[in-house]
């Protein structure tokens, strides 16, 4: 853009000085109200006083809560703040670390909230220097790193369980023997989920293909869509919708899916066949109780995300979707949900970015 | 490799389309002298006011009707900067998508906030299950309508002529009695609904919801694709159709077991590599619109 910029106007004559001045100080207002509104994209709950023997738990959000990984957090606090459990307030957008810190600073200081939850990913470093000068503070955060120092635990969507439930349901269901999977990243707690997701499809169909397409975002649901119908182009017959968009998809070429985050069947009652729901109840009533009780050591909390503390779980099976759900596959999906629960089958977890196509026999 | 052809032109008509919407309606603006960066903002607008309109109303063409609107007003704002205040193009234009887009994201968090974006009433794909040619209403608009009208209105009408003149040399115009303001005004107008429109496509058509960040930076590309097509329409016609079969050759690419060892980043990345390159292929000694970024004031 260099061109344009340099060819700036120079035949625009005859203005007073004083009518440009005044020009430019309306140009300065009009800049201020648009900053002002970009930067307004922070928000912050309603405020509620704290008494002493309900804590003040603060969601401290890098991305908006309408992004569904902070939307689960945020949907199970304010369910806790419901019941009565927890007195919640939050804030998101704090989407760098200079913004987190400050954040974090600013909200110790002034509301000396008893709990923080929040997501690290996008600033480890940045939590864990305030976690550090912040002791009489809990910190909770979901994060790809250990527990560190007394006071800051963390957590993460430990969801390979039902992922695995939900990848031998689709290994059953294909006709075509080809899946397609549309993840947003290919970072360690997408691959865990698309990793078990290929192994459980491997256990009910080791002739099938899993078709991956990540499409480097977490917020572009068109190019979902997109990607999800190149992979039934190309033969898939059931889709994993890790990303919005995908559901879209699976609708117009009349396909089964899988949701992601929460129980998605309302969206699509005719396709969405079941969903890997996200629970981070557990995790929070564990954090609250050990508040209560004295304090939370540092722990990593990534168990009670797990199927068998109710973390996780496999939505309602819909049988009525675009060629049915066998019983038999139905029997054999309960007795694998029984394995886990009862501790006598473990889900396998990887973390390496799967490969684009994959054939799970190989 | 066992790429689906059909299924490839298929998506690149559908991909096109938002592109091809919001790229001509910038290069009206530009051809009137007016870079309007205001762009992904107006699309964002459009996407969003038409989702959130249709919500209310259950219908469609309601949320596209308002979505057309906001565009329109959009387009008459960026004029209002840089026409009646003669500010910085580039101020005005990035500076009324940074309002677009947190205004928005602002009603967004208050009318849906926490809870899940709803569905709404969408428009569905004509000639259901014939390939290629099954595609949304407004992508057939795009291409066989609003495409031949920009293309005729700025060669051969009275407007399109009054629009360019004032775009290349609007003392000129002046003198000649062309109302240069009145001019550049309307072109933002029409710019601004037609961005609008491809802003619209992806919520109506495509999605029947909305997430934040929906535009993700198309706006940008048909920046490019407009310079790319040196402000003609045609090109920019044929811009928007390579980027967009880039981009699905690319979706079919990356799942073949050929290209699975390919890093998805250097996939991903192509559809933007092949325009930067057409850009510096083509992009040279370009001769941009005469009275292009430069505001006029009668002396």
């Amino acid at each position: 853009m260099s061109a344009p910029c340099s060819a700036q106007p120079d035949r625009s004559r005859g203005h007073s000085r004083m009518r440009r001045s005044r020009r430019f100080a309306g140009l300065s207002a009009l800049i201020a109200v648009a900053l002002l509104a970009a930067a307004c994209g922070g928000n912050t709950g309603d405020s509620k006083g704290s008494s002493s023997d309900v804590p003040l738990v603060y969601g401290v959000f890098a991305t908006p809560l309408e992004e569904p990984w902070d939307g689960a957090i945020h949907t199970a606090l304010k369910a806790a703040d419901a019941d009565g459990d927890i007195v919640y307030k939050y804030t998101d957008n704090n989407d760098s670390p200079d913004k987190m810190t400050r954040t974090l600073r600013d909200l110790i200081a002034n509301e000396e909230p008893d709990i923080i939850f929040g997501d690290a990913f996008a600033a480890e470093d940045a939590v864990r220097e305030v976690a550090a000068d912040s002791e009489d503070t809990t910190f909770v955060f979901g994060s790809g790193e250990k527990p560190a120092g007394p006071n800051l635990s963390t957590f993460d969507n430990w969801m390979q369980d039902p992922a695995y439930l939900a990848g031998m349901l689709s290994g059953g269901m294909t006709t075509s023997n080809v899946i397609g999977v549309v993840a947003a990243l290919p970072i360690p707690e997408v691959n865990r989920i698309v990793n078990a997701y290929i192994e459980g499809v491997k256990e009910t169909n080791p002739q099938a293909t899993v078709k991956v397409t990540f499409i480097n975002s977490f917020f572009d649901p068109t190019t979902a869509k997109q990607a999800a119908l190149a992979q039934v182009s190309q033969g898939a017959d059931i889709l994993f919708a890790e990303r919005a968009g995908v559901i879209e998809a699976a609708v117009e070429k009349d396909l089964p899916v899988i949701g992601m985050m929460v129980d998605q069947k309302d969206e699509a009652p005719e396709n969405v066949v079941t969903s890997l729901v996200w629970n981070m109840r557990p995790t929070i009533d564990h954090v609250v109780d050990k508040v209560k009780a004295g304090s939370l050591p540092s722990t990593d909390l990534a168990e009670f995300s797990f199927m068998k503390h109710d973390g996780s779980s496999l939505a309602p099976i819909n049988t009525d979707v675009p060629g049915g759900v066998p019983d038999e596959l139905l029997q054999q999906i309960d007795d694998k949900k029984a394995a886990i629960l009862d501790g006598s089958f473990e889900t396998p977890v990887d973390e390496d970015a799967p490969a684009g196509s994959t054939t799970v026999g190989e | 490799m066992d790429l689906a052809y059909l299924a490839l032109l298929g998506a690149m008509l559908t991909i096109a389309t938002p592109l091809l919407l919001a790229a001509l309606g910038e290069l009206v603006c530009e051809r009137a002298g007016l870079l309007n960066l205001g762009i992904e903002g107006t699309m964002y607008a459009g996407a969003f006011s038409g989702f959130a309109v249709a919500h209310q109303t259950g219908s469609p063409w309601a949320g596209l009707v308002a979505a057309l609107v906001v565009g329109m007003v959009a387009g008459l704002f960026v004029g209002l900067l840089t026409i009646g205040l003669g500010v910085n193009q580039h101020v005005a234009g990035i500076g009324t998508t940074l309002l677009l887009i947190a205004s928005c994201d602002f009603i967004n968090r208050l009318q849906y906030g926490g809870g899940s974006v709803p569905k709404v009433p969408k428009f569905e794909l004509l000639l259901k299950d014939t390939p290629v040619a099954s595609q949304y209403l407004l992508t057939y608009v795009a291409f066989l309508v609003i495409a031949p009208v920009v293309f005729v209105t700025l060669r051969a009408t009275g407007f399109g002529l009054r629009l360019r003149a004032v775009g290349e040399n609007p003392e000129a115009a002046d003198a000649a009695g062309v109302r240069v303001a009145g001019t550049r005004y309307a072109a933002l107008a029409i710019g601004g609904t037609l961005m609008a429109a491809g802003g619209a496509f992806l919520t109506l058509a495509l999605l029947g919801s909305f997430t934040l960040n929906i535009t993700n930076g198309r706006g940008w590309v048909c920046i490019a694709l407009v310079i790319f097509a040196r402000w003609r329409v045609i090109p920019v016609v044929a811009g928007a159709l390579l980027f967009a079969f880039v981009d699905a050759l690319q979706l079919q690419l990356v799942i073949t077991s050929a290209f699975s060892g390919v890093p998805r980043e250097v996939m991903i990345a192509l559809p933007y590599v092949v325009v930067i390159v057409a850009l510096a292929v083509t992009g040279r000694n370009l001769t941009y619109p005469g009275a292009y970024l430069q505001p006029y004031r009668r002396s």
